[in-house]
């Protein structure tokens, strides 16, 4: 960590060292060698650049995690940890868009509850949220709006990220209404603005404000959460509390939250007005968020329909007539999921997939199914969801300049004899 | 064979440090190339450098010019517009479509 500091430093002072071989090339070599030997990071479909940038490392307090990039802090969970109902917080995925990330206590922390549309401003501590309001937990997916973006076709500049950018957790916390009924919401109330501690190295780079729909602000599912699987939130998600948005992208899970805005008028910030938005009309969504709406795009909200195998890897080989389960989990913004459909002959027939517990509709469920390969060969795996609104994935990609919304069709080749 | 254990030990002990201190962003290398030190300088302030291997090699050098200019012009990165020409050519060579 010192030296990291240190080159941050001298980063900052301008005075960073950078002439021909004055850093260590023979490490960057290992970091290739690192990468060969560990399949498990190398993903089918991203850029070439982007699997060699990636390497495991672990931030502090968490496992190895996909390294997508070491500032702004940006991992993503390996597949091995999907294959359960519920991510384990130290390999849960981290996803920030400014440099500084500060840490908070819980005494230290305080949420401010202001702006035109509250009747009076509040200023709640930790104690306060959770002493003074009914608890509540539940099971939610907790998706980053770019999840895949790296297996976009043609590729688009971002975050690259493979499947991993998400995870299943219980979020326990209080209701965000309960908490703004104590300040009051104004008839007049259009959004709600949410404000993390975290801040950018400059202080002319936007800070990463987002707001959502006062009625989805008060909806019973949106919480004010200091837990995740019965435990504090760790600090890369959000310690000591963090919105919960269930159904919606993380882009609107503010982390580290620490100001809670009612307004009247439509939020302008960056964040809003120009990132995270996706065109109008290409994507079948029942939540729409009608005050930042333009002509040809709008916020991205509810996540689509997907599906993830969470067993198999491409190229895995069976044996003539031994059973392969084929198992999984599947999601979508919050209205249950109707089944998963799977395919063991490249999608030329179908068959229903056994579904798992139900967690609570805005978890994601798990799934499997059986088969026996009874010729010798590549069988081509594919897994399909529907949820209970009649939604479901794409074979083909929708594509989009930002790389949201990928819920393609996974297919995956096993070879049997 | 107890001192080839001793070696053997001690190697994976020295493997074990380097690949510690390859989690370490400051071990991030860019190609060799003119301007390379500016582009360090320039996008290191606020960001790591594994943003621009990750985005390889798939931008041309409009979608560079794109970046750089979100860069400057969206997240007020304080960069000349001589040296955004300079940062754009370097990216654009070095990690750009082939």
């Amino acid at each position: 960590m010192t030296d990291r500091r240190k080159f941050l430093q001298d980063v900052a002072k301008g005075i960073v060292v950078v002439g021909a071989g004055s850093l260590v090339p023979g490490l960057v070599r290992a970091a290739g060698d690192a990468r060969a030997r560990d399949a498990r990071i190398v993903t089918a479909g991203l850029a070439e650049g982007t699997n060699e940038a990636a390497i495991l490392d672990a931030l502090p307090g968490k496992r190895p995690l996909i390294k997508r990039t070491f500032r702004p802090a940006n991992y993503e969970t390996p597949l091995e940890y999907f294959d359960q109902a519920y991510t384990p917080n130290d390999a849960f995925f981290v996803r920030y868009h400014l440099g500084n990330v500060p840490e908070v206590s819980r005494a230290e922390w305080k949420l401010e509850i202001a702006a035109e549309a509250v009747e009076r401003p509040v200023t709640l501590g930790f104690d306060d949220l959770t002493k003074g309001f009914e608890q509540v937990e539940l099971a939610a997916l907790c998706m980053c709006s770019g999840n895949r973006r790296g297996l976009s076709d043609p590729h688009v500049a971002g975050v690259q990220w493979a499947y991993g950018a998400m995870g299943n957790a219980r979020w326990k916390g209080v209701r965000l209404k309960d908490v703004l009924a104590k300040a009051g919401v104004k008839k007049d109330a259009l959004e709600v603005v949410l404000d993390g501690a975290d801040t950018a190295a400059l202080t002319t780079t936007p800070d990463f404000v987002k707001s959502i729909p006062v009625w989805k602000a008060l909806d019973e599912n949106t919480l004010l959460a200091w837990e995740m699987n019965g435990e504090p939130l760790p600090h890369w998600n959000g310690f000591p509390v963090r919105l919960v948005v269930p159904g919606w992208t993380a882009t609107y899970w503010t982390k580290q939250i620490a100001s809670v805005r009612v307004v009247s008028q439509p939020f302008k910030g960056f964040w809003m007005a120009t990132g995270y938005r996706i065109p109008k009309g290409k994507f079948a969504l029942v939540d729409r968020f009608l005050s930042q709406e333009t002509e040809t795009n709008t916020p991205i909200t509810e996540m689509v329909v997907g599906s993830l195998v969470t067993n198999l890897r491409g190229g895995e080989k069976f044996r003539l007539g031994q059973r392969v389960e084929v198992r999984g989990i599947a999601w979508d913004g919050g209205y249950g999921m109707q089944g998963v459909d799977v395919s063991t002959d490249g999608g030329g027939s179908w068959r229903p997939a056994q579904l798992g517990k139900d967690l609570g509709k805005f978890s994601w469920r798990q799934w499997s199914h059986a088969f026996k390969p009874e010729r010798n060969g590549v069988h081509t795996v594919l897994a399909k969801a529907t949820n209970r609104i009649g939604g479901s994935q794409t074979f083909d990609l929708v594509f989009n300049p930002a790389g949201y919304h990928n819920n393609v069709v996974q297919k995956l080749d096993v070879h049997v004899g | 064979m107890r001192a080839i254990a001793v070696t053997v030990a001690a190697t994976a002990a020295v493997l074990l440090l380097a690949s510690a201190a390859l989690a370490d962003e400051s071990e991030l290398q860019l190609r060799e190339a003119p301007n390379k030190d500016l582009v360090v300088a320039s996008c290191a302030i606020c960001h790591s450098l594994d943003y621009i291997p990750m985005n390889s090699r798939f931008l041309d050098r409009k979608g560079w010019e794109g970046s750089v200019n979100k860069m400057i012009k969206v997240m007020g990165a304080p960069i000349t517009p001589d040296d955004a020409t300079k940062i754009v050519e370097y990216l654009s060579t070095q990690y750009g479509k082939k």
